[in-house]
C-alpha cells in the first residue's frame, strides 16, 4: 500500500466517491502532506474510477494543488501589484536570506517552501504572504524575521 | 420531430430544426465556416475560437459551433471584423506552434496550414513564443508519436480518448500559458494506459499526434536484393486506400492495391484476409470448444463469454482495465499475426525461402498493430513474426513516392499462396463483421446447414456505430456430435469503440450479462474506422466504408471462411485440425495483465 | 474633514445584530413578493458584471426541475479585491440568509459556498457560524443545507461556469453559454450563483423595502458598493459607498494629492488617468467595479503596472481557449519588445487591435475582460510603454 493510502481512504471515505468528491479529496492530501505524490493521485484516480491524467489533469490546474515536493510549512508571496508596489522583493529577499533558498525551492531539511503567488486579497495590507493557510500582512523584512524566526522553532 | 426556426446566415434564409448550432445552419447553407477543434465525431469544445461569427445583438461575437441558432437570428459570417479576429486567432495558434510545414509529416494534410493559407498569413503579426516553450517529443513508442510543439490544445485527442474510447491516456494539465495536453505525470505513452487506437491521430488537426512511420525501413528491404519481402494487406485497407489517393470515400480498390504493391516492388503480395479466414476456423472451434467444456464437462474453470481478440487496441485496454477478464479472451491471435507467424513458416518452407532472409510487412487500417507488431510473444516463426507495420496512410504515401498515378492502375490479384479470400475475411473491417463470420462458419459446423439468413447476410449483428448491438441465434438440428447445442441461443453482442466496449465488460465483470460470444473492436465503426485510416474520419466517411466492405462480401465467390481451399489446404498439409498442436504454437498467444494505474 | 463621499452603513452595519430575523421573516412571505422587491430595488450583481439579480432568481425558479442549488460565488481573486473577506468575516448571517432566502424562492434544498483556497484560515469561523445557521434553519423548518467547498488557487474559478465545473471536481474551464446556470448550472441543474455582497444585498433589500434601498445610488446603479481601496493612499481598507459617484470625488477622499490614475475594477477591468477623473462615474453607467479601487500615485511605472497585469493573466488564464492564452502571452512579450526597442512603437498599435480581438472572442466574461487594462494604460499612458 501507498504511504498515504489510508488517509485517502479516510477522504474517500468522508466525501464519497464521485467526481465532486475530487477537489476536497486532493485538498486534504495536500493539507496532511503539502503535495500530491504520482501514487497519492494513482490511489485517488483508483478509489474515484477515474483515469490517472484526468486526476493529474485537475490536480495541475489548481496552484495550491502541488505535484511537486514541498516542504512542511509553504511560504506564498504576494507578488501581485499593490504588494509588488510596497516592497515584496524585500520580503522575498528576507526570506531568501533567512531560508538561504531561491523562489521556487524546498530547504534541505524539507521544512520550507518558498513561492511566489498571485494576489491573496491583502492589498490594503500588503505586502502579505501565506504560510500554509495563516495570512501574514503588513510585512517588512523584521517582521519577516521574527515569523521565521518562529516557525523554524516550531516542529 | 424537433420544432423547426428560420435564422438568417449573410441574407439567406436557413430553416433548421430547433437546437442546430449556427455553424451545422451555415454548412446546410453551402456557407463554410473555418473551424478546429470542432469534430463531428466529439462534443462540442468551444475553445480554439476560429469559428467566431457576427450574431446582429450582440457586443462580442460568437464561436458558431457552440452557439444555438434561433428564431429570427441574423448572422454574419464574413464582415471585417470577423475576418481580423479569424485572422489574429490564426495567428495566435501559429506563434505558439512549430510551423516547420516541410519538417512536418502532416505537411500538406494539416488543418492549420489549410488555414494558414487560406488566411494569407505569414506577415507576422505577433512574436513568435516558441523558442521560451519546452516543448517535449514523445516518440518512445512503437506507433504513436506526440510533438508537443506542434499542438495547438484544441483538446480533440483529449476528448477522443475520453468520449469515445473511455481511457483518458491524455488530458489537459496545468493552466495559463502552461496549459498543455499531457498523460499522466507527462510520463511516455508506452508508460501509460494509452491503448495505441490512433482515433486522437486521425482527428489531431496539425502534427502533434501522428503515427510512428515505417515508410523509410520497407524501401530499405524492397531495395535489399538478399531480402524477400512479403506484404500482407488488411480488409479495412482496400476500402479506404484510395480517400488519400484522390478518390472518394467508399470505393473499393482492391485490385488497384494489389497493383501498386506489386510495383513497389514486393516479392509477393499476399492477403490477411487469408489468415482472417483462419481465424474463423480457431476461433470458431475455440468457442464450440469452451461451449462444450462448459456445457458438457461442466468445466468450472473455462470462461464464457469468449470475446474477439483481433483488435490489438482492444487487447491492450483488457489487459489494463479488466486484467481480471483475460481468460475471456480468444487465445487467438489476430489475423496479421498469424499471417506473420505463417509467413516465416508455412510460407518459406512452401516457397523455399529461407525465413531469415524474409522480411514481413503489414499494410493495416491501424496504429495499434504497430505495437502488436512489438510485443515480445509475436515471435513464435523464430523471428520477429511482422516486421513492419504501416498504416494505410502509409501506404498512400509509398505509392505517392514510387510516382505511380493510382486511379489508372489495371486491377490484378493477389499472389498464392496465403493470398485467396472470402467475404467472410473481407467483413472483418466492419463492426459485427467478425460475428458474422464466425457465425456463418460455426452454425455450419454444428448444424450441417447455411446460417438461416437470406444471402448469408446476418443483419441483426451487423453493428452499428455508437450502439452496443445484442442478438441471439437459436441452434436447432444439430448433428449428433453437437447434440448438446440443441435448441440453445447463443447470445451474441457486438460493441465498437472503447467506450461501449468498457460497459460490455463491465456487465460481463458485474455478472449482469450472460452472454456466449462477444465481438468487440476499438475502433468506431470497427477496423474501417481505425486510426491508421486515411484522415479525415467522420460518421459519413465511415458509413460509406462500410457499405463498400458488405459491398465487396457480396461480390466474393466464396462467402464463408471454412470454404477458402487454401485455408483447406494449411490444415492437410501443414496445421493438422484446429486447435491443433502447431495452431497452438503459432496461431495462439497469451496475455499480460497491466496496470490501469 | 469635510465627508466627501456618501458614506453607507448597510452592508456591515444596521441590523447585523438581528441574527436570522430577516430569513425568519422572509419565509412568510410569498416568492413573487420577494421577487418583486428584488426587482423594484434594482439591484444588479455585485460580482462585477451586474446581472440583474431577481431576473436570475425568476428565471431559476421557473425551471421546472427538481433539484436545484443555490451557489455563492466567494472566489474573490480579482486583484484588488477584498471586500467579501471582509463580509464573511464580520457579517457571515446575512451571507446565509441572502441564500436561504434565494433557497426558499427558488425552490433549492441545497446550497454551496465556494470559498478562494487563499482564505482557508477562515474556515474554522464561517463552519461555526454554518452550525448555528443550521440549527436556526431546523427550528424554522427550512429544508435547506449550506455546504462549503475550497477553491485551490486559481483565480478564472471566480467565473461562474468554471466554478461549476471545479465543483464538479475538474479543472475550472468555463462552459460555453447558453446555456446559462439559470437553466444547467452545477451538476447541469438550474442554479442560482451570486456574489457575497449580492446575496447581503438582498437581505437588506428584504429589510428595509425596495423604497427604501432605491434611495440609495443613481438610477442605472441602485444602492451601495462595498469598496476594496488600495494602493497609493493613506487609508487602504473596505468602504461601503453609494454606487454613481464621479471619481473625482473618490480621489479626493482617497488619494494621496499626487494620484495619476486609478484601476477601477481590479486588473480585469479599466484604468483611468487624472484627466478623465471627472467625467467618469463610478458604476453600471461609467465604469463598472466589483469593488476593486487601486489607486496610483506619479511615482509608478504604468508600464510596470501593466507588466504586473499581464504577468497575472499569463499565469492564471485557463488556457482553454486561443484568444486569452496566447492573447495574453502576446501582450505581456509585446510591451517588453517595445520597451527594448526590438519592436517599434507601432507594434503597440498591433497589440491594441488584438486586445479587440481578444475583447470579442474570448470564450468567457473573463477572458473578454482581460485586455481592458491593457487597452486602457496603453491608450493613456502610451509614452509610459515606450521610454
Amino acid at each position: 500500500m501507498s504511504p498515504n493510502g489510508n488517509l485517502i481512504r479516510e477522504l474517500v471515505e468522508k466525501y464519497g466517491r464521485s467526481r465532486t468528491s475530487l477537489m476536497p479529496i486532493l485538498q486534504g492530501v495536500v493539507e496532511r502532506q503539502s503535495f500530491l505524490a504520482d501514487y497519492d493521485l494513482t490511489d485517488i484516480a483508483k478509489e474515484l474510477d477515474l483515469s490517472a491524467a484526468q486526476v493529474y489533469g485537475t490536480a495541475t490546474f489548481y496552484s495550491f494543488l502541488d505535484t511537486v515536493p514541498r516542504g512542511k510549512y509553504v511560504i506564498r508571496v504576494c507578488k501581485t501589484i499593490t504588494c509588488d508596489m510596497h516592497g515584496k522583493k524585500l520580503i522575498l529577499q528576507a526570506l531568501e536570506n533567512m531560508l538561504k533558498i531561491k523562489s521556487g525551492e524546498t530547504t534541505q531539511n524539507k521544512k520550507f517552501t518558498l513561492l511566489e503567488t498571485n494576489c491573496l486579497g491583502w492589498c490594503h495590507k500588503s505586502p502579505a504572504m501565506l504560510i500554509n493557510d495563516q495570512p501574514y500582512t503588513e510585512l517588512t523584512p523584521e517582521k519577516v524575521h521574527d515569523i521565521i524566526a518562529e516557525y523554524m522553532n516550531k516542529s | 420531430m424537433a420544432n423547426k426556426l428560420t435564422l438568417q446566415i449573410d441574407g439567406i434564409d436557413v430553416t433548421v430544426p430547433e437546437d442546430t448550432t449556427i455553424l451545422a445552419a451555415a454548412r446546410k447553407a453551402n456557407i463554410h465556416i473555418p473551424s478546429l477543434c470542432y469534430h463531428e465525431d466529439l462534443c462540442v469544445a468551444g475553445n480554439c475560437r476560429v469559428c467566431v461569427v457576427e450574431v446582429s445583438g450582440s457586443k462580442t461575437l460568437v464561436a458558431s459551433c457552440a452557439m444555438p441558432a434561433s428564431e429570427g437570428m441574423q448572422v454574419f459570417t464574413n464582415t471585417g471584423k470577423v475576418r481580423l479576429a479569424r485572422k489574429h486567432i490564426v495567428e495566435l495558434l501559429l506563434s505558439e506552434h512549430n510551423a516547420d510545414c516541410t519538417k512536418c509529416y502532416k505537411n500538406g494534410n494539416c488543418e492549420l496550414q489549410f488555414l494558414a493559407s487560406e488566411m494569407l498569413t505569414g506577415d507576422h503579426l505577433f512574436l513568435d513564443l516558441v523558442p521560451g516553450k519546452k516543448y517535449t517529443i514523445d516518440r518512445f513508442n512503437s506507433a504513436i508519436i506526440k510533438d508537443d510543439s506542434r499542438c495547438i490544445r484544441c483538446q480533440r485527442c483529449v476528448r477522443t480518448c475520453e468520449e469515445l474510447q473511455s481511457v483518458s491516456a491524455l488530458d489537459v494539465a496545468y493552466k495559463g500559458d502552461k496549459m498543455k495536453i499531457s498523460t499522466f505525470f507527462e510520463n511516455p505513452l508506452f508508460e501509460v494506459v494509452c491503448t495505441n487506437c490512433g482515433q486522437c491521430v486521425n482527428r489531431c488537426p496539425t502534427g502533434a499526434l501522428i503515427e510512428k512511420n515505417y515508410v523509410d525501413p520497407v524501401w530499405e528491404a524492397i531495395y535489399d536484393k538478399t531480402k524477400h519481402v512479403v506484404v500482407q494487406t488488411a480488409p479495412a485497407v482496400r476500402i479506404a486506400l484510395g480517400e488519400a489517393l484522390g478518390l472518394p470515400p467508399g470505393k473499393i480498390v482492391t485490385g488497384k492495391m494489389v497493383a501498386a504493391l506489386k510495383r513497389l516492388g514486393f516479392d509477393s503480395v499476399l492477403d490477411t484476409d487469408f489468415t482472417a479466414d483462419l481465424t474463423i476456423i480457431e476461433e470458431g472451434h475455440e468457442l464450440l470448444s469452451r461451449l462444450k467444456r462448459v456445457l458438457v464437462d461442466k468445466d468450472t474453470t473455462v470462461a464464457l463469454p469468449m470475446t474477439t481478440s483481433c483488435s490489438p487496441g482492444w487487447i491492450k485496454f483488457i489487459e489494463h482495465t479488466f486484467p481480471e477478464l483475460l481468460p475471456n479472451l480468444s487465445s487467438c491471435k489476430s489475423p496479421q499475426q498469424m499471417f506473420g507467424a505463417l509467413t516465416k513458416t508455412y510460407y518459406a518452407q512452401k516457397r523455399g525461402v529461407d525465413p531469415k532472409n524474409i522480411i514481413s510487412v503489414s499494410v493495416m487500417p491501424c496504429t495499434a498493430k504497430k505495437f502488436e507488431a512489438d510485443r515480445p510473444e509475436m515471435r513464435s516463426s523464430g523471428y520477429k513474426d511482422v516486421d513492419y507495420v504501416l498504416t494505410t496512410r502509409e501506404l498512400a504515401i509509398m505509392i505517392k513516392q514510387a510516382g505511380l498515378d493510382f486511379q489508372s492502375l489495371p486491377n490484378e490479384s493477389f499472389d498464392s499462396i496465403m493470398g485467396s479470400s472470402t467475404g467472410a475475411a473481407v467483413i472483418f473491417g466492419t463492426t459485427g463483421g467478425v460475428m458474422e463470420a464466425a457465425l456463418r462458419t460455426a452454425y455450419e459446423i454444428v448444424t450441417g446447414r447455411e446460417v438461416p439468413f437470406e444471402k448469408l447476410n446476418i443483419t441483426p449483428v451487423r453493428g452499428t456505430e455508437g450502439e452496443v448491438r445484442e442478438a441471439t441465434i437459436k441452434i436447432e438440428k444439430t448433428k449428433p456430435e453437437w447434440k448438446f447445442l440443441e435448441g440453445v441461443e447463443l447470445k451474441c453482442v457486438v460493441a465498437n469503440g472503447l467506450a461501449h466496449a468498457k460497459r460490455v465488460m463491465q456487465n460481463v465483470k458485474d455478472g449482469t450479462a450472460n452472454y456466449h460470444f462477444i465481438e468487440i473492436m476499438a475502433c468506431p465503426g470497427g477496423c474501417l474506422g481505425g486510426g491508421g485510416q486515411p484522415i479525415p474520419t467522420n460518421p459519413e466517411i465511415r458509413a460509406k466504408r462500410k457499405s463498400a466492405i458488405y459491398e465487396e462480401d457480396m461480390g466474393m465467390p466464396i462467402r464463408k471462411s471454412h470454404e477458402n481451399p487454401e485455408v483447406a489446404e494449411i490444415y492437410k498439409d501443414f496445421l493438422g485440425e484446429p486447435l491443433g498442436h502447431k495452431s497452438h504454437e503459432l496461431l495462439h498467444t497469451h496475455y499480460t495483465p497491466r496496470k490501469r494505474y | 474633514m469635510a465627508e466627501l463621499v456618501q458614506r453607507v452603513d448597510l452592508i456591515f452595519g444596521e441590523y447585523s445584530d438581528e441574527k436570522y430575523k430577516v430569513l425568519e421573516e422572509s419565509l412568510k412571505r410569498s416568492n413573487e413578493d420577494i421577487i418583486k422587491d428584488i426587482l423594484d430595488s434594482g439591484l444588479r450583481g455585485r460580482g462585477g458584471a451586474g446581472f440583474p439579480t431577481a431576473i436570475k432568481w425568476k428565471y431559476t425558479a421557473e425551471q421546472p426541475v427538481k433539484e436545484k442549488y443555490v451557489v455563492c460565488n466567494a472566489d474573490e481573486g480579482e486583484p484588488g479585491t477584498f471586500k467579501d473577506r471582509e463580509i464573511l468575516s464580520r457579517v457571515p448571517r446575512k451571507v446565509f440568509s441572502g441564500m436561504a432566502i434565494c433557497a426558499k424562492v427558488i425552490g433549492a434544498k441545497k446550497g454551496f459556498m465556494y470559498l478562494r483556497g487563499e482564505y482557508r484560515f477562515m474556515l474554522p469561523d464561517l463552519l461555526k457560524e454554518l452550525d448555528e445557521f443550521h440549527a436556526y434553519a431546523k427550528k424554522l423548518k427550512l429544508d435547506f443545507t449550506i455546504e462549503i467547498r475550497m477553491g485551490s488557487g486559481a483565480y478564472i474559478c471566480g467565473e461562474e461556469s468554471a466554478l461549476f465545473e471545479s465543483m464538479e471536481g475538474k479543472r475550472g474551464e468555463p462552459r460555453n453559454k447558453p446555456p446559462y446556470p439559470t437553466v444547467a448550472g452545477y451538476l447541469s441543474k438550474p442554479t442560482v450563483i451570486n456574489n457575497v455582497e449580492t446575496f447581503v444585498n438582498v437581505v437588506m433589500i428584504c429589510r428595509i423595502g425596495p423604497v427604501q434601498y432605491r434611495k440609495l445610488g443613481t438610477h442605472d446603479s441602485r444602492g451601495s458598493k462595498v469598496f476594496s481601496v488600495s494602493g497609493d493612499t493613506p487609508k487602504p481598507g473596505i468602504y461601503e459607498l453609494e454606487l454613481g459617484m464621479p471619481l473625482i470625488r473618490f480621489v479626493e477622499e482617497f488619494g494621496d494629492g499626487d494620484t495619476k490614475a486609478v484601476q477601477v475594477g481590479g486588473a480585469s477591468g479599466f484604468c483611468v488617468p487624472m484627466k478623465k477623473f471627472k467625467d467618469t462615474i463610478i458604476g453600471f453607467e461609467g465604469v463598472p467595479t466589483g469593488g476593486s479601487m487601486m489607486i496610483f500615485n506619479s511615482s509608478r511605472s504604468m508600464y510596470n503596472v501593466l507588466h504586473n497585469y499581464l504577468d497575472f493573466f499569463e499565469e492564471e488564464s485557463c488556457g482553454q481557449c486561443t484568444p486569452c492564452r496566447v492573447g495574453c502571452q502576446q501582450l505581456k512579450k509585446g510591451i517588453q519588445a517595445v520597451k527594448r526597442g526590438d519592436k517599434p512603437v507601432v507594434y503597440l498599435d498591433q497589440l491594441m487591435k488584438l486586445s479587440e480581438t481578444m475583447k470579442i472572442t474570448a470564450k468567457c466574461g473573463l477572458g473578454q475582460s482581460v485586455a481592458n487594462s491593457f487597452s486602457s494604460i496603453v491608450n493613456n499612458f502610451k509614452e509610459e510603454m515606450i521610454y
